[in-house]
């Protein structure tokens, strides 16, 4: 008898159309032209960035609108030594949660420019965009995060958010 | 609640890299027959089926739960699926308690699952959502930020990761289902393996296992008529948060104080430390132990590493913890939650075999799932609540 067949590959592809909804595309578009658009709590008046048009944590829409900086503090990071095909960077990498300036929630990029064993909670950090004509409605307009220069941030100042 | 609630048969496979002796639905099927030969019933015997699962992205297997109708008993009677990311284990056996409880059915057949060796859960996880960056590597990726904040707040020991995957691992040699059986698993070998999310090393992580839990629940009435003694559920919690919210404390979460202070409230604890013979909780990573241990309410804030350093949460000390091995040696994702609540059932049964902690009467079984997100939990007992 032939061997049994123990198991085969199966590929499937998934593509899918994705409607962003009025918060995000506003973020989007402003990415677009170099700007990063928070909106704000009217409750807690922590600003969300990116924007999903309501606070969670107050159950409420977020309208107001504002625009933070694309400077920031890495609250807390991992050094990922560990490949994933549908992630980009080159191994190993310095996934970084940053806090932008006037930003009251912190998401997840990367730092470059900077020895991986120099990459710690409270480093500051400024956007390094991709050049003005290749600006596009996407988060990939900011290539990654590099040192500012400026010295750390105290932990007491990020500490809520680590 | 008007119904008590008696798991009278458990079941589990061998946990395993890869089981390709058996399809996905003879893995469900090995786990459920088990169940019900423990609990001496047949097939007939069961009016409902609730099975979880972790995402269909894992296996790229769409709505599971209709390709295994057949292999589950469920043709003829209700089958639900859970769905609550890593906690599904949990959530899942929650579910099919309340059915019971709630006085809807006699018995209920429930089974979770994972084959990860036909999975690609790495790529499952490492989400690319259009207004965010790619760069969270799997789930490890995402815990490792998260482990550092805790070192910075509770000025930890660095090496208490590496105790609990010692722990968690010789734990395991006790426990012949178990995936990983590291026979010469020491300090230096954990110390030694590579960082792979930085400070996260190979030997602090889960393995990706193929395995499947199943469990038989009874309304009290036939319960107490079953062949080995059943185990009890005294109280169940369930809590959520969104992932992401301005002022979370992701280390740390709400949802999880929340649901923990509720359980031991249904079970009428006031001291779980004292009160709670063993627990059973989701340690993926080997630093949530000591995080776990705080957002349980077992230690203060700050201080859960405490008790894996002073040797609290070994198998003879006063909340041994994870005596199974735990998630770090075994990690069929959907059904690890499930092998939670299974394994305080079974230690409060007595059926625990060579990592059985003598004369458990209430035990914790804990999951967790999602960014930190969802919990699910329940406490058993060997007596009627």
């Amino acid at each position: 008898m032939a061997d049994p067949v123990k198991s085969i590959v199966t590929p499937i592809r998934l593509e899918y159309d994705y409607t962003p909804g009025r918060a995000t595309s506003r973020f989007l578009r402003g990415i677009a032209r170099h700007c990063i658009l928070g909106q704000e709590c009217p409750k807690c008046h922590k600003v969300y960035v990116p924007p999903r048009g309501s606070c969670p944590a107050c159950a409420v829409p977020t309208e107001r609108e504002v625009e933070v900086r694309d400077t920031g503090t890495v609250v807390t990071f991992s050094i990922i030594r560990v490949p994933s095909e549908n992630i980009h960077f080159e191994l190993p990498y310095a996934a970084i949660s940053v806090l932008l300036d006037g930003a009251g929630i912190p998401f997840f990029h990367v730092v470059q420019d900077i020895p991986l064993d120099q990459v710690r909670m409270g480093l500051r950090v400024r956007a390094r965009w991709v050049a003005t004509e290749a600006l596009a409605p996407t988060i990939a307009s900011i290539e990654c995060f590099v040192p500012s220069g400026e010295p750390d941030a105290p932990w007491e100042s990020f500490r809520e958010h680590s | 609640m008007a119904e008590l609630c008696g798991i009278v048969g458990i079941g589990q496979t061998k946990l395993a890299a890869k089981r390709v002796d058996v399809s996905m639905p003879g893995l469900v099927r090995e786990a459920a027959d088990r169940a019900l030969t423990d609990a001496g019933l047949d097939w007939r015997d069961i009016d409902a089926v609730v099975v979880g699962k972790a995402p269909d992205t894992f296996e790229g297997c769409m709505l599971p739960e209709l390709y295994l109708a057949d292999a589950l008993g469920a043709p003829g009677k209700p089958l639900l699926r859970v769905h609550t990311a890593g906690s599904v284990g949990g959530s899942t056996a929650i579910v099919a308690a309340s059915l019971i409880q709630a006085g809807i059915h006699d018995r209920v057949l429930t089974v979770a699952y994972e084959k990860q060796s036909e999975s690609n859960a790495m790529w499952g996880l490492s989400i690319s959502a259009p207004f965010g960056v790619a760069v969270v590597a799997g789930a490890g990726g995402f815990f490792a930020p998260l482990v550092r904040g805790y070192m910075r707040r509770s000025g930890a020991p660095d090496d208490v990761g590496i105790r609990v995957a010692v722990k968690d691992r010789l734990n395991a040699l006790r426990n012949p289902y178990a995936h990983l059986h590291l026979a010469d698993i020491n300090y230096q070998m954990v110390e030694q393996s590579p960082m792979l999310w930085d400070p996260i090393r190979l030997l602090e992580a889960c393995p990706s296992s193929d395995g499947a839990c199943a469990m038989v629940l009874a309304r009290e009435k036939l319960a107490k008529d079953a062949p080995t003694r059943p185990a009890w559920v005294h109280a169940t919690a369930m809590r959520s948060e969104p992932t992401m919210f301005a002022g979370r404390d992701a280390i740390n979460p709400e949802a999880g104080k929340q649901a923990a202070r509720d359980l031991y409230a249904k079970a009428g604890i006031t001291d779980p430390r004292r009160e709670i013979d063993c627990a059973e909780i989701y340690v993926p990573f080997s630093w949530f132990e000591p995080m776990w241990m705080e957002n349980l309410g077992f230690a203060p804030e700050g201080s859960g590493w405490r008790m894996t350093v002073e040797g609290a949460t070994a198998l003879d000390g006063d909340l041994p913890v994870n005596m199974s091995g735990g998630v770090l040696s075994s990690n069929p994702i959907g059904a690890s939650g499930m092998l939670r609540f299974a394994e305080a059932a079974m230690q409060v049964r007595g059926q625990a075999g060579e990592h059985q902690i003598a004369g458990a009467r209430r035990a914790l079984g804990h999951a967790y799932g999602g960014g930190s997100q969802y919990f699910s939990m329940w406490i058993v007992g060997s007596e009627k609540p």
